[in-house]
C-alpha cells in the first residue's frame, strides 16, 4: 500500500504535462484530480480507469480481483473491437466471498490465474486489485510473481484499487505497470524505419481501423497499439519504435514520456478527430519519423496523401452544407478534444453554441476560444437540469456527448449523438469525420423530431 | 427435485451475477422522488449506474458517498453526512437509500447510530425518510439486495396501522419482474375492484415516459405517503420467493396477512392466482381474464409440438429461473442446463437433475447439446460460440431494444413467452431441415 501511494504521487507529478508544470510546487502534491463530493460526484474509479486502458489488449486474460461488483457488474460493456482474438471480453474474476475477506484471497487468486491460463491459454495474465483485498491487505505483486514463476507466463499486478482515485488516475497506474512489467521484455521479429507506437488509443467501434489504411499507404507500421486491438507480444517489444504518437489528451502521458527517457522515442500529442487534426498527426508522424533516419521522401508521400484525403472528406463534407448550416451545436466531449472537431462543423456551416473544457488545458481553451470567439460558452460543468433547459428552450439543435447525459436530451425532445466509449459508429479520421457529420444530419433530420414534440390533440396548445 | 451444488472454482468466469448494493439501489428506484446512493467508492455506483442505464435507456439516479483510501480506514461517517446533505440541497429527494458496498462492510462501521447523529445535527433531514441498506458485494447476490432493501423499507416505512383502508392490497414486486409486468398484475388486481400498492414499483419510474421536467431524482414509483399505509391493507400479495422477507416483516408490523406467489407464469399458477383475488374480493373472475386464460390454452395447444423433448439451457436469478424453468417445463421442455447466482428454496424444486450456483462458463460448458440458451445478454458471446439461439431474460438486457415492455406475467405474459420461445425452436428446426439428415423432418410436416 505504501508503494502504491509513492506511486500515486509519482504519477500526479507529471513532468511531461503543460497543466501539472504550470502549477506551483504546493499544488502539484496534491495531484491532478479534484476532489470529489459526496452526494454530487459523478465517474468511474481508479481500478475502472485501469481497466479501459488495458482491457483492449485482446489475447490477455484479464482477472479481476474482488468481489462480483467490479467486474460483475461491468464486464464486456465497452466497444474496444479486436480484429482477431476474443479472449479480452471474456469476464474473469476472483469474485471473493465473506470467508476470503476474512482469511484473505490470495491464495484464490493464484488458484484462479491457474485456472484462467489452464482453461484459456492466454498469451499473459493482468491481474486487477481491487478495493477490499486491497483493504485486507492481499499483495497482488508477490501472488502475481509467483505464478509467473510457477505457470511460465507473464502475470502482471496492476494494483489500481478504486479508492485511489479517478479514472484517468487509474489511466495512469496502468500505464506504470505496462511500463514497469511489460514494455521492453521481448523484442519484435524484426524492425523498420517505420514503426511507431499509438499510445492512449482505444479503438472503439474500430477508429484504429480507420485510421490504418491511411498509415499502410505511407508505408508506416504500427508497431503497437496501447491498447486498442492490441497483442501482448506487440506491447512488450513497443521499446523498438521511433517514434510514438500519444492519442486522448493526457491518459497516457506517462507512458509516452518515459519511453522517450528510456528507449529515446519521441512523441507528440495528436488526434485523429476532426480533417485538419488527422492531416496534422501524418504530419507528425512522418516528421518523427523523418528525424530518426527515414527516407525524407515520406514527407513528401505524406503531403500529398493529405492533399488528396482532404480534399476526398471535403467533397464529401460540401454535400451536407446546405443541410446543416446554421445549426446549433452543444459539444460535450470530455476526454476527446473538443477544438479538434470544432472546426470541421464548423466547415459545414454548424453553429458550436457551446463546448466543455472540463479536461482542457489553458492551451486547448485558447485554441476553443480562437475557434468560436469570445462570446463562445465554455463549460466547466453544466448540470443535467440547466442542459435540459438549455435543449428544451432550443438553444441548441442538437447534442453530441457521452452516454450519460443521453437522456437529458432525448426526454427534451431533442437530437443527440453518443460519442462516447459506448458509441457504435466510428469517428476518425477523414473517413470518421464523414460519418460523424452524416449521422448528425440523419439525427437532426428524421422525421421523428415533428410528431414527437406535438401535444396530444386533447391536451391545451 | 434438483440437486443443488454450488461451482468450485476459484476463478468465475463470465459472471452471471451481480452484487447485492445495485439491487439494493434499483429497489429504491422504485419508490417516487428517491435518490438511491451507495457508500463505497465513486467507481461503484459509476459501475451499476452505466448498467441500469444500457438496461432502461432512462436516466439512473443513484449517487455516492465518494470514499477513498484516508476515509475508508478512518471511517467514512463524514462521507456519509457530507453526502445527505448535498443530495437534500441539490436533489431535494422524498427519500435517500443508502446501500453499504463490500468497501465499506469490511471495515464495519455503525452506521443506524450514526444516522441518528447526523440527523439530531441537522435539523432538516430530521423529516427526511433514510432508509439504510447492509448489502456487502461479497455476499449473496442482486436479488438479496433487492428483497433486503425491500424488508427494510418496510420496516423504516409502514406505520402502525389505525384503521382498515377497504380493497387496498399490497403487491410486493420481485426484482425480475418488468414494467409491463407490474403494470399487468395492477391490471388484474383492479379488475376485481381492488386497488394495489406495489413496492418497488418500477412501473411508474422505469417504464421509459416523457416527465413534464427534468428531475435529479425517481420520476415515478411508489409514493412514501402510500408505503406508510400499507399497514392498512386487506392483504398482501408477493411475486417472487425472495419477496417473502419484506412480506413477513410487513405482517409482523401490522398483522397483514401475506400470500407468496413464487411465479406467475403457466396456467395453473395464474388460475390459483385469480382465485385467490376472488377470494379477497369477493368478485368472479371477469370474463376478460377467462377469455385471456382460453387464448393461453390455445397457445399451449399451438405450440406444444416446438418444446416436446427439447432440450433448454437457462441462467437467472433463482425467482427468473423458476418462473421461466417451470413454464417451459410444463410445455414438455427438458431443462437441460440451469445455472443460478444464489440460494433459494426455489432450487430444489426445480424440474431438473441439477442446479448450480454459477457463472456463464458453467452454462456454456454444459449447453452444448441444447436447443435454446435463456439468459440475460450476456449469454451473447456463448451463444455465438455455441450456435444455439439466445432468448435474453432478466437485467442486464443492453443489446436489445424494450426491456422494461416485456412482459412475462399472467396468461398473457405465459402466452408470449412461449410464442417467443417456440419461433426460435421453430427456426431451428427450420435450418435443420436444411441439412441432408436433419432432425426436424417431422416438425417440419406439421408446420
Amino acid at each position: 500500500m505504501a508503494l502504491l501511494n509513492v506511486k500515486v504521487q509519482e504519477v500526479f507529478d507529471e513532468p511531461g504535462c503543460e497543466k501539472n508544470r504550470s502549477k506551483s510546487e504546493k499544488e502539484r502534491k496534491k495531484g491532478c484530480s479534484k476532489q470529489l463530493v459526496p452526494g454530487a460526484a459523478a465517474g468511474g474509479c481508479a481500478f475502472d480507469g485501469a481497466k479501459i486502458a488495458l482491457q483492449p489488449i485482446a489475447d490477455v486474460a484479464h482477472i479481476v480481483h474482488g468481489p462480483i461488483a467490479c467486474e460483475g457488474n461491468s464486464w464486456d460493456n465497452r466497444g474496444a473491437k479486436s480484429s482477431g482474438p476474443e479472449l479480452y471480453r471474456t469476464g474473469f474474476t476472483t469474485d471473493i466471498s465473506e470467508n476470503d475477506v476474512i482469511y484473505g484471497g490470495e491464495k484464490k487468486l493464484f488458484r484462479a490465474i491457474r485456472e484462467a491460463i489452464e482453461k484459456y491459454h492466454p498469451q499473459a495474465v493482468f491481474v486487477y486489485q481491487t478495493c477490499v483485498p486491497a483493504l485486507i491487505g492481499d499483495e497482488i505483486e508477490m501472488v502475481c510473481k509467483s505464478a509467473s514463476e510457477k505457470f511460465g507466463k507473464p502475470v502482471i499486478p496492476i494494483n489500481a484499487p478504486g479508492f485511489v482515485g479517478s479514472k484517468n488516475l487509474g489511466n495512469k497506474l496502468a500505464g506504470e505497470a505496462l511500463l514497469e512489467h511489460v514494455i521492453g521484455t521481448r523484442e519484435p521479429e524484426f524492425t523498420t524505419p517505420y514503426d511507431i507506437n499509438i499510445i492512449g488509443e482505444y479503438n472503439l467501434a474500430g477508429e484504429l481501423w480507420q485510421v490504418k489504411p491511411l498509415l499502410d499507404r505511407l508505408g508506416i507500421r504500427i508497431l503497437a497499439c496501447l491498447s486498442g486491438d492490441g497483442r501482448y507480444n506487440d506491447i512488450a517489444s513497443s521499446h523498438r519504435a521511433r517514434a510514438a504518437m500519444m492519442v486522448c489528451s493526457k491518459a497516457m502521458i506517462n507512458v509516452a514520456r518515459k519511453m522517450e527517457e528510456r528507449y529515446g522515442i519521441p512523441f507528440f500529442e495528436g488526434s485523429f478527430y476532426g480533417i485538419s487534426d488527422t492531416s496534422d498527426a501524418l504530419r507528425n508522424i512522418a516528421r518523427l519519423l523523418v528525424e530518426r533516419g527515414a527516407p525524407e521522401e515520406l514527407l513528401a508521400r505524406t503531403e500529398s496523401l493529405i492533399a488528396e484525403e482532404e480534399a476526398r472528406a471535403w467533397e464529401k463534407l460540401r454535400v451536407y452544407r446546405p443541410r446543416l448550416a446554421g445549426k446549433k451545436v452543444l459539444l460535450f466531449t470530455g476526454g476527446v478534444k473538443s477544438w479538434s472537431i470544432v472546426s470541421a462543423l464548423q466547415e459545414v456551416g454548424l453553429t458550436i453554441v457551446g463546448t466543455s473544457v472540463k479536461k482542457s488545458t489553458d492551451e486547448d481553451k485558447e485554441r476553443v476560444k480562437a475557434l468560436l470567439g469570445e462570446e463562445a460558452h465554455m463549460f466547466d460543468e453544466l448540470p443535467p437540469r440547466e442542459m435540459y433547459r438549455m435543449l428544451k428552450e432550443s438553444r441548441a439543435d442538437i447534442m453530441l456527448s457521452g452516454g450519460r447525459s443521453q437522456f437529458v436530451a432525448l426526454k427534451a425532445k431533442m437530437p443527440w449523438l453518443d460519442i462516447n466509449q459506448e458509441r457504435h459508429h466510428a469517428y476518425a479520421a477523414y473517413v470518421g469525420m464523414v460519418a460523424l457529420v452524416e449521422e448528425i444530419d440523419k439525427s437532426l433530420h428524421n422525421p421523428i423530431w415533428e410528431q414527437v414534440r406535438k401535444a396530444a390533440p386533447w391536451e391545451d396548445n | 427435485m434438483a440437486k443443488v451444488v454450488s461451482s468450485r472454482k476459484s476463478c468465475s468466469v463470465n459472471p452471471l451475477k451481480m452484487s447485492q448494493p445495485i439491487g439494493g439501489a434499483l429497489a429504491f428506484m422504485g419508490i417516487a422522488n428517491a435518490m438511491p446512493v451507495l457508500h463505497g467508492s465513486q467507481g461503484c455506483t459509476a459501475f451499476g449506474l452505466v448498467l441500469f442505464v444500457r438496461h432502461f435507456r432512462e436516466a439512473i439516479p443513484l449517487q455516492t458517498t465518494a470514499m477513498n483510501e484516508v476515509s475508508t480506514i478512518l471511517g467514512g461517517m463524514e462521507n456519509i453526512e457530507e453526502a445527505l446533505l448535498n443530495i437534500h440541497a441539490r436533489a431535494k429527494p422524498e427519500l435517500i437509500g443508502l446501500c453499504t458496498t463490500g468497501l465499506t462492510e469490511t471495515r464495519g462501521e455503525d452506521i443506524m447510530g450514526e444516522l441518528k447523529l447526523i440527523r439530531s445535527r441537522h435539523p432538516e433531514l430530521q423529516e427526511l425518510p433514510i432508509v439504510f441498506v447492509e448489502t456487502p458485494d461479497y455476499k449473496d447476490s442482486f436479488q438479496d439486495g433487492w428483497a433486503n432493501t425491500v424488508a427494510r423499507i418496510v420496516c423504516e416505512l409502514v406505520d402502525k396501522p389505525r384503521f382498515p383502508i377497504p380493497g387496498q392490497v399490497n403487491l410486493l414486486a420481485g426484482s425480475h419482474l418488468t414494467a409491463a409486468d407490474i403494470e399487468e398484475i395492477v391490471d388484474t388486481i383492479e379488475a376485481f375492484g381492488l386497488k394495489a400498492v406495489v413496492l418497488p414499483d418500477l412501473s411508474g419510474s422505469l417504464d421509459g415516459h416523457i416527465p413534464q421536467d427534468f428531475s435529479p431524482t425517481t420520476i415515478g414509483g411508489t409514493k412514501v405517503r402510500e408505503i406508510r399505509s400499507m399497514g392498512g391493507s386487506l392483504a398482501t400479495i408477493a411475486i417472487g420467493r425472495q419477496m417473502e422477507k419484506a412480506a413477513i416483516e410487513l405482517e409482523s408490523r401490522s398483522g397483514v396477512s401475506y400470500t407468496v406467489f413464487d411465479r406467475l407464469t403457466g396456467l395453473e399458477e395464474n388460475d390459483r392466482f385469480l382465485m385467490h383475488l376472488s377470494g379477497l374480493s369477493g368478485q368472479p373472475v371477469p370474463e376478460k381474464l377467462r377469455r385471456r386464460r382460453s387464448q393461453l390454452v390455445d397457445a399451449m395447444l399451438d405450440s406444444h409440438f416446438h418444446f416436446g423433448g427439447k432440450k433448454i439451457a437457462i441462467a437467472a436469478e433463482p425467482d427468473l429461473l423458476w418462473a421461466i424453468g417451470a413454464l417451459f417445463a410444463e410445455m414438455g421442455a427438458k431443462i437441460s442446463v440451469a445455472v443460478t447466482t444464489t440460494r433459494s428454496p426455489l432450487l430444489e424444486r426445480m424440474p431438473c437433475e441439477e442446479v448450480l450456483i454459477g457463472d456463464l462458463e458453467d452454462l456454456e460448458t454444459r449447453a452444448g447439446d441444447s436447443d435454446l440458451i435463456l439468459t440475460h445478454s450476456h449469454g451473447r458471446q456463448a451463444s455465438r460460440r455455441l450456435g444455439i439461439p439466445l432468448m435474453r431474460i432478466g437485467l442486464p438486457t443492453f443489446d436489445r431494444l424494450g426491456a422494461s415492455h416485456a412482459l412475462n406475467v399472467g396468461y398473457r405474459g405465459s402466452m408470449k413467452l412461449i410464442f417467443q420461445a417456440a419461433n426460435l425452436l421453430l427456426e431451428r428446426e427450420d435450418e435443420d431441415c436444411k441439412k441432408p439428415w436433419g432432425n426436424g423432418a417431422a416438425a417440419a410436416q406439421i408446420v
